[in-house]
């Protein structure tokens, strides 16, 4: 299925300062490693070392976050758009 | 560090029981003709307690509508002084502010706009300590903050006491807003339960902000508080609104309450506030860094040798258009590109690496190390150093 990933500010740098990549993927999990193959310096952001997403990072299709659904596995139909959320801090600075 | 509080200053009679004198009645007529608000409205906004934690980006426009809607009571807590830089997006402060504490300068600039308000200015910095007795006379706190663990620090003492929290964080162009903090709600530990480590997000003195997006962040935060002081219209309660200035979009998300929080859900086991700088990674005041070992050389050892004519190869891991602002002549390979650009560089030369203030080319140095250069040292300050010890031309910013 062809899937939009949004990618968030703080990492377009990390992925050759695109807002959104589109990739072909049936689960979460597979539209993730898509994204990471493509861009490598990505993976260290969203993944940990033992290959979990960052707490930090919160990842949704469409509107729903998917730790309500079923995390990576949660399977993504042609036309969902999966949105990649970090935590950010800027307010007063 | 003792919280001051400055006198509240507002009406001489406590009006806030009562109804609204002629002035007010004049002064918020176009609330009062509105049925969203009316009159009975406009009293729930006198009697209302609102406190904005920081007074920067956020907080400017926030503190503005606040008291141009005619919030009884607003409390203001920041410890900082207005800085130059500050001017560009804190549009509570104007250039004869810089070098004021933040607190004076914007209860001031609030005070004139509606002297009718209480206006509470709270130096202080937000702690474990102080929080909670802070909060415990606001009804609503709006967090306009810009670090993670006062962030972490707002919503627990939120959380604690009941108290809604009315959110917002940005970063360059991009922002979030929800409203944490109610019983049946989320909060921010249910969206982010741990924080990122240190050093992973850049802060806006090292991302850049443009200007107006805590404009629009900070005035959607005020809507909000509004709307919850007045019952009317839909909150962003369980819904994470984000926006996007250059797309001009804006998106929602579903927030949800976790039962397994610790500070919100079914089986709580944050009890009180805790070491938020712990909870972050972050230890004291110092910058957080986690490169350690790295050679330096300092502006002036730099400045001595290249008048001695060594044969010093610089190299500038900022970004093109900070190049463009000012440059030692270095060669530029912008710090995201390095591994891929690696190849450019000498490594029987000796390199020295900048960058603004010396912490991204301390990262660079630090690579560079494990690529098995030897001969590489991190120019200690920066460019921002050099301006200051060697060449005062070179612009700062």
């Amino acid at each position: 299925m062809a899937v939009k990933v949004i990618i968030p500010t703080p990492l377009r740098a990390y992925a050759g300062k695109q807002e959104s990549v589109e990739v072909q993927a049936a689960t979460v999990a597979e539209a993730l490693s898509a994204v990471t193959s493509k861009f490598a310096d990505l993976k260290k952001h969203l993944f940990s070392e033992d290959g979990r997403l960052r707490s930090f990072v919160n990842v949704y299709v469409n509107d729903e976050d998917i730790r309500y659904l079923q995390n990576d596995q949660t399977s993504v139909k042609a036309g969902d758009t999966i949105s990649i959320v970090p935590s950010i801090a800027g307010g007063a600075c | 560090m003792a919280t001051k509080i400055q006198a509240p200053m507002g009406p001489a009679s406590d009006g806030r029981g009562a109804g609204l004198s002629k002035q007010e009645v004049l002064r918020y007529s176009r609330h009062l003709i509105m049925p969203e608000v009316g009159m009975d409205g406009q009293l729930k906004l006198k009697k209302a307690r609102v406190l904005c934690i920081g007074t920067g980006g956020l907080g400017a426009p926030l503190g503005l509508y606040l008291a141009a809607a005619g919030v009884g009571q607003i409390g203001l807590v920041d410890f900082d002084v207005v800085d130059f830089t500050n001017l560009q997006r804190q549009v509570l402060f104007g250039t004869s502010d810089v070098g004021r504490p933040k607190i004076t300068a914007a209860a001031d600039r609030l005070r004139n706009l509606n002297p009718e308000i209480r206006v509470d200015a709270i130096e202080a910095r937000l702690s474990s300590e102080n929080a909670l007795e802070l909060f415990q006379d606001y009804d609503i706190i709006v967090d306009g903050t810009d670090n993670f663990p006062t962030r972490y620090l707002v919503n627990d003492a939120c959380v604690l006491l009941g108290k809604p929290n009315v959110y917002g964080s940005i970063f360059r162009f991009e922002g979030q807003i929800t409203v944490f903090g109610y019983p049946d709600g989320p909060c921010y530990r249910c969206l982010y339960p741990e924080p990122p480590p240190p050093g992973l997000v850049p802060s806006c003195a090292e991302g850049g902000v443009l200007g107006v997006l805590p404009g629009i962040v900070g005035t959607i935060q005020a809507a909000e508080t509004l709307k919850l002081i007045l019952g009317k219209g839909q909150s962003l309660i369980g819904r994470l609104l984000l926006f996007d200035a250059l797309a001009m979009k804006f998106r929602e998300l579903k927030l949800r309450k976790n039962p397994d929080c610790p500070v919100c859900g079914t089986h709580r086991t944050v009890t009180k506030l805790i070491d938020y700088a712990e909870f972050c990674g972050i230890r004291g005041e110092e910058a957080p860094s986690t490169v350690t070992n790295i050679p330096e050389i300092t502006p002036t050892e730099l400045k001595t040798r290249l008048d001695r004519g060594d044969d010093l190869y610089i190299l500038d891991v900022r970004e093109p258009h900070e190049y463009q602002i000012c440059n030692l002549n270095g060669h530029l390979i912008p710090l995201g590109e390095l591994p891929r650009r690696v190849h450019e560089l000498d490594s029987s030369r000796e390199i020295v690496a900048h960058c603004r203030s010396g912490k991204r080319s301390a990262e660079a140095v630090e690579f560079l190390q494990k690529a098995g250069f030897r001969k590489i040292w991190n120019l200690k300050g920066g460019i921002l150093a050099w301006s200051d010890d060697v060449d005062p031309s070179v612009p700062k910013y």
